[in-house]
């Protein structure tokens, strides 16, 4: 539990939510209640809150999940190195301590906010609406949001963003898909990293990993790159245009999307 | 894990709805889970005294409906039971199914006590 693990509420959900309980029927004194509401569901408020406000601005927001220590912010460093004289980019940076990776990326000459979440093991919707007030949407096309280093609870929690991305280093072993499902299934795209080192490790297998992914049900698309070599990126700069170009689409019909899998989805098929 | 933050906010949506319901106390609260919600019930379980310390549910009993993973599949059209690493199609095995059942985290009803009214 908390103590144990590190994890505790987030400063921004303690306040009361608005519920849409109904009375079901009377007995002596008692009252049953029949909710059916999402426990998050005052979180998912929040991220479809923030989800408005990306779309008012014609903002795609990527969400980049993975263990810590995968390469999010390198990929990030390279992406800003890349594309940067093509598109605006914001980050939102998630750790428990320190400043060191927004660092890295206004280096860059990029805005970035850094949430630090204290002993908490992921970033909440309240968090990132928290951070948005410190970035001019106006002044971006994409806003990548990197959460804390964890595989287990970023996935439970809607953000706002449009699109996931799971990354999964070569170094982690390419079972992890199978480990950890909650997480690889919410990725809209997963990213096999620090590719440049499979000649070393001969116990990874990309294909295998990808394997793993299709057991999910996912149909996500699955590339290798290195960042930190500058290996194979062009396919993800490629999904990075392209998303940026269906998100102007979408923006300009009035429309939206989320990502594939998502919390909310719970709600579509939990009444039977 | 994260599983005290969302009893956090499970308790703020079951006080709320004492506080409509003008109850006194919740006697009992029950969640409908599927294993693919990310959240332990039973890490759920531990967590819930301390979130529900005083306030009207301290005591309640936390029930939980254990929902089972269920695929349908987008190719064949038949529904399978699958579990949370292998959502395959249990009649033809292809990967392109959807899931019906087994992501659930829902607070699905309350037991209340009602405030006996002074008139």
């Amino acid at each position: 539990m908390c103590d144990t693990c590190g994890c505790n509420v987030t400063a921004g959900n303690r306040h009361l939510v608005e519920a849409e309980g109904k009375l079901a029927r009377t007995e002596s004194g008692r009252e049953a209640v029949a909710v059916l509401q999402g426990l998050l569901s005052e979180n998912d408020h929040v991220a479809a809150h923030n989800r408005e406000h990306f779309d008012r601005h014609g903002v795609l927001a990527v969400n980049l999940m993975s263990s810590p220590g995968s390469g999010k912010t390198a990929l990030l460093e390279a992406t800003i190195d890349a594309l940067g004289g093509e598109l605006r980019f914001g980050v939102v940076e998630g750790d428990l301590e320190t400043e060191n990776d927004a660092a890295r990326i206004r280096a860059k000459g990029v805005p970035a906010v850094q949430i630090t979440t204290g002993t908490a093991c992921h970033l909440d919707a309240h968090m990132v609406h928290k951070a948005l007030h410190q970035l001019d949407l106006g002044e971006l096309d994409v806003l990548f949001i990197e959460n804390v280093g964890n595989l287990v609870c970023p996935a439970s929690f809607d953000l706002g963003q449009h699109r996931n991305v799971t990354l999964l280093s070569v170094t982690e072993g390419d079972d992890k898909p199978a480990k950890y499902p909650v997480m690889f299934r919410a990725g809209d795209l997963m990213l096999i990293t620090k590719s440049d080192l499979l000649e070393v490790l001969d116990d990874f297998d990309p294909a295998r990993a990808e394997h793993h992914l299709r057991h999910l049900a996912s149909d996500a698309p699955v590339l290798s790159l290195s960042a930190r070599r500058g290996l194979d990126l062009e396919a993800w700069f490629g999904w990075v245009r392209a998303e940026v170009g269906a998100q102007r689409t979408r923006v300009a019909a009035g429309q939206t999307s989320t990502p594939k899998v998502q919390p909310e989805g719970r709600l579509l098929h939990s009444h039977g | 894990m994260h599983e005290l933050a969302v009893c956090q906010s499970l308790m703020a949506q079951v006080v709320d709805i004492a506080a409509r319901e003008n109850a006194e106390r919740v006697t009992s609260i029950t969640l409908r889970m599927g294993p693919l919600s990310g959240v332990e019930p039973d890490l759920l379980a531990e967590a819930f005294p301390i979130a529900a310390a005083g306030t009207p549910a301290e005591g309640a009993e936390l029930r939980f409906e254990r929902l089972p993973v269920r695929v349908r599949c987008t190719t064949c059209g038949a529904e399978s039971d699958a579990t949370v690493n292998r959502l395959l199609c249990g009649a033809c095995g292809d990967y392109r199914t959807r899931l019906i059942s087994g992501d659930e985290m829902l607070l699905a009803s309350l037991e209340l006590e009602r405030r006996v009214s002074a008139g």
